[in-house]
């Protein structure tokens, strides 16, 4: 009785096996179609994560990954012991910290005053400029930025000039760079970011404000009980995401507005890696700072995905 | 609706509103404004009036002086040339790998897809990938500026999931009509999707158009160097007088006027397809607020 049994349980499991693979046989053009991509992400993702072996080597490109020396840890206690290692820390978390406060909110209190403008030709037409410097690169953003702030005849600085007398050298002034760092995102991005906002405001029930007025609510009152609500599950959600990128301060803009001058405040760990790593050719040793970086911010990601899901969010992924 | 209770402080709110909007705005573009009107300006009208939207006497002698030399134009074919080969690799990637992952019933999907997602949170970093390339012996090779970032993973799932939200009985039915799954893709799927294809292919236009970062790591020959790199050369490095001048020798020393033209010509491309980026990568901000 048992033996029966038990024949038929392997029957059925042998079954499925067979099933599966008539599955894929039946599929197997999307076995096809799935391999370019697939090989993609084995050999440009899954390999380089791979190479982060040289981290804990003395890495010779001469030698390979095969037969380099083994050091350990030593590369990352070179890093958390070397006096870079606190200014990178401080320079990014100093940036992070100044997008958060002054960036963040910016698209949403646009989005709010856009929105309290009832002509839609005129704000169609405010939404078409505020959006374009979102398409440009940040080498053109920089060079823009180049143009009107050096002190040789740059439009800003002649017009201090004029005003106080005096120029300022906002490129190489380390007190400068982190402004003029925000002001740039905030110049670039500001306009773009009310998109997600302006959609979320735009599926707010009109009911609501009508029964707002019914109750005697002002304009201000409407704001804050009716339209802010409307808002709040869309901003805690790139607040959420914001800080799970938070290390994530964009390499291009950071290298292309950083120079010898300023570096001391300029600095971040993704630039300092590119310096280190690709201009002085200390592979091994700017491979650790990358991967200490990379797991910081996978700790953050996930650490923002749990936080979203207990303020019943539904997670990041 | 909204008018009714327009007394008061409502009013000076509406004056405030409309001033500080207009400024934005024109905060935006003046920048822009300024660069395309020093572009046609002389040096010396550069040099004498310290602001302008309107030069005083036209003239087009920083873009003849552009266009006769090699290095302007041979950085336009680099960039055109990445932005058009990169944009239909990524398109034909992403496209062929999202449509099998958007079919539930593949066998090794769910570990495909996790396979993706967890290199969304991690990555082997700057030194790794670029040792990569260069064992691959893609350094110096437009290559390297596509290949290395040829599939963006947010678009992929994207992609993915309007697939999945396509109606299955269009499947069955092709299916019934003989077809493979390619055909399916190619002949039912792909029609119905020309919204999502055009969006995408202007995401993929615009990121390699504006790249920069991979044209610095991998490019070391200046002949192949891509538009914006080529820019960041002649206007910051001449400029500030730090770093690689070297390179900037290759070059003679730019004019201002040439800086500002070659602004232009970087941002043209952008302003030309401008209406579409506008209404499609709005579009995808949408999409991509649907979580797959």
């Amino acid at each position: 009785m048992e033996n029966v049994h038990e024949g038929r349980l392997k029957n059925a499991v042998n079954k499925k096996k067979k099933s599966k693979w008539n599955q894929i046989l039946k599929e197997k053009w999307l076995y096809f179609m799935v391999l370019p991509g697939l090989a993609y992400f084995i050999i440009f993702k899954y390999i380089p994560m791979w190479g982060i072996v040289i981290a804990f080597q003395d890495y010779s490109p001469f030698l390979g990954v095969f037969r380099s020396d083994w050091v350990g840890f030593e590369h990352f206690h070179y890093f958390f012991t070397n006096p870079d290692f606190l200014r990178l820390l401080r320079n990014t978390f100093i940036l992070a910290l100044y997008d958060l406060v002054f960036f963040f909110p910016a698209p949403i209190i646009l989005s709010l005053m856009l929105n309290e403008i009832r002509l839609s030709f005129y704000k169609r037409t405010l939404q078409t400029l505020v959006y374009v410097p979102h398409f440009m690169s940040w080498v053109i953003i920089a060079s823009i930025s180049y143009v009107f702030l050096t002190t040789s005849g740059g439009v800003v600085n002649e017009l201090l000039a004029k005003l106080i007398g005096q120029e300022i050298n906002f490129l190489s002034s380390p007190d400068w760079f982190r402004p003029m760092i925000i002001g740039q995102i905030m110049w670039k991005e500001t306009g773009w970011g009310t998109v997600i906002f302006l959609a979320a405001l735009a599926s707010v029930d009109q009911e609501q404000y009508e029964a707002a007025i019914v109750d005697g609510a002002g304009r201000f009152r409407r704001l804050w009980h009716v339209t802010l609500p409307a808002l709040r599950s869309t901003i805690v959600i790139l607040l959420i995401l914001r800080l799970g990128n938070f290390l994530d301060t964009g390499f291009q803009q950071i290298y292309l507005m950083s120079n010898s001058l300023n570096r001391s405040v300029a600095d971040v760990f993704d630039t300092y890696v590119y310096f280190v790593g690709i201009t002085e050719g200390a592979f091994s040793y700017s491979t650790a700072v990358g991967l200490f970086k990379s797991i910081v911010g996978i700790v953050l990601i996930v650490g923002a995905d749990r936080l979203a899901k207990k303020l019943g969010q539904g997670g990041l992924f | 609706m909204h008018r009714m209770h327009n007394t008061g402080p409502g009013r000076v709110f509406d004056v405030f509103n409309h001033v500080f909007l207009t400024a934005v705005g024109l905060i935006t573009v003046i920048p822009f404004l300024y660069v395309i009107a020093g572009s046609f300006a002389s040096d010396t009208e550069l040099a004498t009036r310290s602001f302008f939207l309107i030069p005083n006497d036209f003239t087009t002698t920083a873009y003849d002086y552009i266009f006769s030399t090699n290095a302007v134009i041979r950085s336009l074919g680099v960039s055109i040339l990445v932005t058009v080969l990169g944009t239909i690799v990524s398109m034909i990637l992403t496209l062929t790998m999202a449509y099998p992952l958007s079919r539930s019933s593949m066998v090794g999907r769910n570990f495909i897809l996790n396979l993706i997602l967890f290199s969304m949170l991690f990555g082997g970093g700057m030194i790794p990938t670029y040792l990569l390339v260069k064992s691959l012996g893609l350094l110096d090779s437009i290559w390297a500026l596509i290949l290395p970032m040829a599939i963006n993973p947010f678009n992929l799932i994207i992609v993915k999931t309007f697939f999945q939200q396509l109606p299955k009985e269009l499947e069955d039915a092709s299916k019934i009509d003989g077809c493979t799954e390619f055909q399916t893709f190619w002949r039912v799927m792909l029609p119905l999707s020309k919204p999502v294809i055009a969006t995408f292919t202007l995401f993929y236009a615009v990121f390699y158009w504006n790249d920069f970062f991979q044209a610095l790591l991998y490019l070391t020959d200046t002949t192949k160097w891509p538009i914006q790199l080529l820019l960041q050369q002649l206007v910051m490095v001449a400029n500030s007088g730090i770093g690689d001048l070297q390179e900037a020798q290759l070059y003679e020393p730019p004019e201002e006027s040439v800086k500002l033209a070659v602004i232009v010509i970087a941002t043209v491309p952008i302003l030309l397809f401008y209406p579409f980026l506008q209404k499609h990568f709005a579009k995808g901000v949408m999409l991509g607020s649907v979580k797959g």
